[in-house]
């Protein structure tokens, strides 16, 4: 690569790892939790030299090969393309936020717990610039773990059986993942995943491959009917454990729809799209009534989840660029607008140590601030025109309208659901009857900090949108290449 | 071939160790020092002469015995795992101090057996030296004070390891009437096909139960929980770990003859997948400590013949592999559970309530032990799960693989468990808040826990002492 001297994703990847080490050796919270925070500011610096991405450019860039096992064909081979660097920005855009929406919400453990941030954050963006199948695999079956933790240690009441459900879940998807990892080593000669790309494979054995492959990143996306973990592990997370499982971990389970699934096995991909489609739609749908029927804040969240991810799948298996575009998009703004409902959910709970909507209505008139973010991102949540989730949903509308008028026609109504399902909260919030007197305080110094630049990312992706379309369009068009008959 | 015993040393070093115990366990003088602590010193050295003496290679003893770097590498790995089950067992508070002799005598004894077994390429020494190994393991079970169940689990030890050894002497017998030959490499010219040489594949199946007895390979598993139960902690460690490598060394050996396809093969493929399937949902509803990892003992030798029935030198190195750090891993996680047994009683998944507040560090490398054995990056069980799976791929058992990797996720549950005990209950009030020695406890836990992780990101380094050519 011209002119790069520094291995960026390996700093990248090893910083926040590194640091765990210097935890060992603090004691006081506070300076546990400025640490972390400075990890994170300093690993988002870090990423400055990645701005040199080139556009127009459909490879993989900032390359990384280095021989690992050898005899076994390892290699350590990292490297990213449009859509990595896509979710390597937002990853280590919500890390440093995720520090600061848990500064004052967890008190116990402060040191373990941003043990187990720094350490997945180091997972996930090895995961998002893995170009070895091995290597994937291994960052992905590591995230798991510090989720656990997560989850198990500082949760809510059901946190035991939450993150058991959790964890049993994914690797139960995962655990057959290997043996297609392997059989691609064993048919392609390589773990390298670019070198795999592009071969003709037997159909049944894309089949099968893509088989597996779907059901391990079906369950970690989720997709209906693979979503029954999510819920409670989403209800159940402390705030930040919720931000990450929803604005990293579940693009986790589509990145590898995108890198793996689709360039892997094309054959069987097309073939099988229509089920995954009908998935999608299943999503979209059942994932927004449910989420019509909660009264638990942070549950309707966890629903609304299930249905954006539903477009996101259904954008991807529809083969066409508008599909793809909406899909990337979609992800991202899901990332950036569900992470802040669960920041704003959170930021509610210290408050009043209730997730139930009837416990938090009339909010309108004391905390005028929290409100006016909370329908922000709620409006942003059922893609207003003007934020972010606009233009992915309304792009893969758009994609499913122009493949099958009826895939278009089965969609629509979960939009409109969307609407319905957020309004109807943010509504009794705002004006319902206050039901309990109690000294609200509005908005704090560190809660406006972490609010504003998602509030600012929320506007510009939604207005102006052209900077992302020229990362990923150049990978986009080679990806559909591939499906061009 | 003349006798060489330069070829020889760390067996012969060995032999020093059981002569010096022998002496100090006759004696009777009051100035004599303790025994775990020289020993601890000595058995570190003799890691380092195994290590020195890796690439000794030759045929001694009228071509029965061999030294390459297949056997070397396991006399690594047996002086490693006695050298640790020293260290482990020299605080053992079940053990009354006038045996402290004695049972380290019988322990060396039975590494010493291990060591040679490693070596033995022909099928009487094969035999003499797993019956010094698993006899001089017989008197370790019952000495445990103060505790009955500890004889029940001699007795049971005993009887099935003397049914194991009758069957697989018989098999023996046949094996030598159809083949004329003990010499296992001259087993190579022969047919082990069921169609043409009958007797001699019913031969080799039941000499192979003596080897799936040590391996505690469904179905000769059912002493496996019992024993361990019975048994003291630190004895435990040791059986369920370092046996295990005698019976792969062998399995090993006997490997080239199992190629793909032939009955035999196919029997020690079905074995292994239900050993796996049937140890790990048997661990799903066990409560006491070692009881759970008794049967994640049958499930992980089950894993082991997963590379052994590839049949190929890929196979054979990936089971290799796991083997060694399946006694790094085992002995990580009865580390920790020796630790804190203090008393020396047997530990309930209750007693680890809390442990990350107790002692923080144990409870690491108790997670990170749990974490190698489900088989979770970046620790070695991930990458010895990975060799042998990949090993084992497109070798005509391809629903072996598909079971084995199926099972990591039943695994994952009772794993947790562990951790979860460890890190997310808390203790009661009556718990003793503090653990022993934690300096001692936590340097050498530590050290595990940091192989584990080191050998998870490099396993080159292990690779490297074991070329896949044998």
């Amino acid at each position: 690569m011209e002119g790069l001297d520094l291995p960026v994703l390996s700093i990248l990847i090893f910083f926040p790892a590194a640091a765990c080490v210097g935890l060992f050796f603090m004691r006081s919270a506070q300076v546990v939790r400025v640490f972390t925070f400075a990890v994170f500011a300093l690993e988002f610096i870090f990423a400055f030299p990645l701005l040199r991405f080139r556009l127009n450019t459909p490879g993989f860039q900032f390359v990384e090969r280095i021989p690992w096992v050898e005899g076994w064909g390892l290699e350590y081979y990292l490297g990213i393309d449009g859509i990595g660097i896509l979710m390597l920005g937002l990853t280590l855009f919500i890390f440093p936020l995720c520090v600061l929406c848990s500064w004052s919400a967890i008190a116990t453990r402060v040191k373990e717990f941003h043990f187990c941030l720094l350490f997945l954050c180091s997972a996930c963006v090895g995961l998002f610039s893995a170009l070895d199948l091995l290597l994937f695999y291994l960052f992905w079956e590591a995230t798991l773990i510090p989720v656990y933790l997560i989850i198990a240690v500082w949760g809510g009441s059901e946190r035991q059986y939450a993150s058991l459900k959790f964890i049993v879940y994914t690797l139960a998807g995962s655990a057959l993942l290997l043996v297609g990892i392997i059989a691609f080593r064993i048919e392609g000669g390589t773990f390298s995943i670019p070198e795999l790309m592009g071969r003709d494979y037997p159909f049944g054995f894309q089949i099968w491959t893509f088989l597996v492959m779907a059901l391990a990143f079906a369950v970690k996306v989720p997709m209906f009917p693979f979503h029954t973990w999510l819920p409670d592990a989403y209800a159940e997370a402390p705030t930040a454990g919720s931000v990450v499982l929803a604005a990293v971990l579940a693009k986790m389970g589509v990145y590898g729809f995108l890198r793996l699934s689709l360039p892997l096995a094309p054959l069987a991909s097309q073939y099988l799209a229509p089920m995954m489609i009908a998935f999608s739609i299943a999503s979209v749908l059942y994932g927004g009534l449910m989420a019509l029927g909660q009264s638990n804040i942070k549950k309707i969240i966890a629903y609304s989840s299930v249905s954006h991810m539903g477009f996101v799948t259904l954008g991807i298996f529809l083969f066409s660029m508008r599909g793809f575009q909406g899909a990337l998009f979609q992800m991202v703004s899901h990332g950036i607008t569900t992470g802040a409902l669960f920041m704003l959910a959170g930021a509610l709970y210290e408050r009043s140590r209730s997730y139930e909507v009837r416990e938090n209505s009339g909010l309108g008139k004391y905390l005028p601030a929290f409100m006016g973010f909370w329908g922000f991102m709620a409006f942003a949540g059922f893609a207003f025109p003007g934020t972010n989730n606009f233009v992915g949903e309304f792009l893969v509308l758009v994609g499913a309208f122009e493949s099958n008028i009826w895939i278009g026609a089965l969609v629509v109504p979960g939009a409109v659901l969307a609407a319905a399902y957020m309004l109807r909260p943010t509504q009794k919030m705002a004006w319902g009857e206050p039901c309990n007197v109690m000294e609200w305080k509005d908005l704090n110094v560190r809660e406006w900090a972490y609010l504003l630049p998602l509030a600012f990312i929320v506007l510009y992706i939604g207005l102006a949108p052209t900077l992302f379309f020229k990362v990923m369009n150049p990978t986009l068009n080679n990806l559909l290449e591939m499906f061009k008959p | 071939m003349e006798f060489r015993p330069d070829l020889i040393i760390p067996e012969l070093y060995q032999l020093l160790l059981i002569g010096a115990l022998f002496i100090q366990g006759i004696a009777d003088r009051p100035w004599m020092p303790r025994v775990g602590k020289w020993l601890s010193w000595c058995a570190g050295v003799g890691i380092l002469i195994s290590a020195g003496s890796l690439d000794l290679n030759g045929l001694i003893f009228v071509g029965s015995y061999r030294v390459d770097t297949l056997s070397q590498f396991f006399k690594f790995a047996v002086s490693f795992g006695f050298a640790v089950a020293v260290l482990n067992a020299t605080r053992q508070p079940t053990l009354e101090k006038e045996k402290h002799c004695e049972y380290f005598m019988f322990m060396a004894l039975s590494a010493w057996g291990l060591m040679i077994l490693s070596s033995c390429v022909e099928l009487i020494s094969i035999y003499l030296a797993l019956e010094l190994a698993s006899f001089s393991l017989f008197p370790l079970v019952p000495l445990r004070s103060g505790e009955k169940g500890a004889a029940e689990a001699a007795v049971k030890y005993v009887f099935f390891g003397a049914a194991a050894t009758a069957i697989g002497l018989f098999g023996f017998s046949l094996i030598l009437a159809s083949q004329h030959t003990t010499y296992l490499i001259d087993f190579m010219q022969k047919p082990w096909a069921w169609s043409e040489a009958p007797m001699a594949v019913a031969g080799l199946t039941l000499f192979l139960c003596g080897m799936l007895f040590k391996l505690a390979l469904f179905p000769f598993h059912f002493w496996a929980p019992d024993v361990y139960e019975g048994a003291s902690n630190e004895t435990v460690a040791y059986i369920s770990t370092m046996p295990k490598l005698g019976a792969v060394v062998v399995l090993i050996r006997l490997s080239m003859l199992l190629k793909p396809g032939l009955e035999i093969t196919t029997i020690l493929a079905l074995l292994a997948a239900v050993s796996i399937t049937y140890g790990n949902l048997a661990a799903l509803i066990q409560t006491d400590v070692k009881r759970l990892l008794g049967y994640s003992t049958i499930a992980h030798a089950g894993y082991v013949m997963v590379g052994l029935t590839a049949g190929t030198t890929e196979g054979v190195a990936a089971a290799a592999f796991y083997s060694f750090i399946y006694v790094i891993m085992n002995f990580a996680c009865f580390w920790v559970i020796c630790r804190i047994a203090t008393d020396g009683r047997n530990l309930k998944l209750d007693d680890l309530n809390g442990l990350y507040k107790r002692a923080p560090g144990l409870a690491l490398v108790l997670a990170v032990g749990a974490m190698a054995l489900v088989g979770l990056p970046p620790t070695a069980g991930f990458m010895g799960k990975l060799f042998l799976l990949t090993a084992a791929w497109n070798h005509s058992y391809n629903w072996l693989v598909v079971i084995a990797a199926a099972n990591i996720a039943i695994s994952i549950y009772y794993y947790l468990n562990l951790v979860r005990h460890a890190y997310t209950k808390e203790a009661p009030e009556s718990t003793p808040t503090a653990v022993p020695y934690p300096f001692f406890s936590l340097l050498w836990g530590g050290l595990l826990a940091a192989l584990l992780i080191l050998f998870g990101i490099l396993p080159g380094l292990v690779f490297k002492a074991l070329p896949p050519s044998l």
